[in-house]
């Protein structure tokens, strides 16, 4: 599987709630940051929780976040950022952004 | 989650295992067991160890050469590629590239996990947090301390981190970006503070001493 | 909203307590099951991935997530995860508890 989003692409975090094990904090479901690094591919912990060793690998990405934009009360520097690693499925082209 | 470690095989005249499952024989496991009831949890440890010995999945040997291992895994491993980075920038480049290659320069073993490097610099902070459990960089620092595991570090670390910070005694300007990883999946991460003032004469062993676990987390900076 | 959030899903849920400054170091119980857990995961055995142990914790639900200890919230996850590949069976866990748990009480003090 050849990685969709690349370093520096906005990107969106799916607003779902899936009710089994995923590694996709709820806090930055629905929110926007910015493609840092492709980590590389890796088997989806969603199967791999339940059993499933062998599904396809998917693209991992680091996203940046800026912390006002997790947190409406956000109190420390406007600068402050937010590193996650998130599986490509989680993930869309922010709004506005040019993904061909 | 030590896959690429080879256990050394153990060889005893009496086997005095942890396990020994004839209960006409029984040995406590540990002394400081003795003395007090065993909880709940603990019997089914217990139970589930000499279970999988007596079907074969695992050894009391292997048990053993594991534990010792991770007795033997400590946060001087982080802090001796810390003052190697501090004393040549050439390694330090390697080693946020592939710390897994850098590592192994010096024949440390650093594991099928990756592990990211995350190097603090006059204008940036990183800090390091799982919230969804408890990942931690354990082939550099050993196991977690209590308080990265502690629901208050794992709730607020990420969203209020500042004021996390400023509990262990360190404050940062707002000149400062501080960057909070939140270790979700596949990646584990180690922080490359800075070197501190006043280390011009340290060498390396001096220098690795300064490193302190929660240096490594974020949550401090080295003091000379 | 806040019932689409799982427990363990903790990350900037507002918290009043401080951080626990004071911890405590690894009785040998909780290092054998961290031992336990890092053997049944390795290349040898395959028997557990990581994210089976997360689900397994994740699965005991809040109540006991907040209640057990670290380590018990471990072993919990093992031994659910080893009967559910059918490494041993209940009957054969429950036996081996009532026969360790007779052992101390027989044993002198």
């Amino acid at each position: 599987m050849s990685a969709r989003y690349k370093e520096g692409d906005s990107v969106r975090v799916r607003t779902a709630y899936p009710p089994g094990h995923c590694r996709t904090p709820f806090y930055c479901r629905g929110k926007s940051g910015v493609v840092v690094r492709h980590c590389g591919e890796f088997r989806n912990p969603e199967e791999l929780a339940y059993g499933a060793y062998e599904g396809p690998l998917t693209p991992m990405y680091r996203v940046r976040f800026e912390q006002k934009d997790l947190w409406p009360d956000y109190d420390g520097s406007a600068r402050d950022k937010c590193e996650i690693e998130i599986y490509e499925h989680w993930l869309v082209p922010a709004e506005g952004a040019d993904h061909a | 989650m030590h896959d690429d470690h080879d256990h050394h095989e153990h060889h005893h005249d009496h086997d005095h295992g942890m396990y020994e499952v004839d209960p006409l024989h029984y040995h406590p496991p540990q002394p400081d067991l003795e003395d007090s009831k065993l909880t709940h949890h603990q019997i089914m440890q217990m139970a589930v160890a000499e279970l999988l010995i007596e079907k074969g999945v695992i050894t009391a040997d292997e048990l053993r050469a594991q534990i010792d291992f991770m007795d033997s895994i400590t946060p001087a491993r982080g802090a001796t590629l810390v003052a190697r980075a501090w004393t040549d920038p050439a390694f330090k480049e390697r080693l946020v590239a592939d710390s897994r290659k850098a590592g192994a320069e010096i024949d440390m073993e650093l594991g099928p996990i990756p592990i990211l490097v995350m190097e603090n610099t006059p204008t940036v902070h990183n800090l390091i947090v799982c919230t969804l459990c408890s990942c931690y960089p354990k082939m550099l620092l050993g196991t977690p301390p209590d308080w990265y595991k502690s629901r208050s570090y794992r709730r607020r670390a990420i969203s209020e981190p500042r004021k996390v910070l400023a509990e262990f005694g360190t404050t940062l300007s707002d000149d400062i970006e501080l960057r909070v990883h939140d270790s979700t999946a596949d990646m584990r991460y180690l922080v490359l503070p800075m070197r501190p003032e006043g280390t011009d004469g340290m060498d390396e062993a001096a220098l690795a001493r300064l490193v302190t676990r929660d240096c490594m987390v974020g949550v401090a900076v080295p003091q000379s | 909203m806040t019932d689409r959030r799982r427990h363990h899903d903790m990350g900037g849920v507002p918290e009043a307590d401080p951080i626990p400054q004071e911890g405590h170091t690894s009785e040998p119980w909780e290092k054998r099951v961290d031992a336990i857990k890092a053997l049944l995961s390795d290349n040898k055995r395959k028997l557990l991935t990581t994210d089976e142990m997360r689900r397994g914790i994740e699965d005991l639900g809040a109540d006991a997530y907040e209640r057990y200890s670290y380590y018990e919230r471990w072993i919990a996850s093992v031994t659910n995860n080893m009967l559910e590949k059918k490494v041993f069976t209940v009957d054969e866990l429950g036996r081996k508890m009532a026969e360790i748990e007779a052992r101390q009480d027989n044993k002198p003090l």
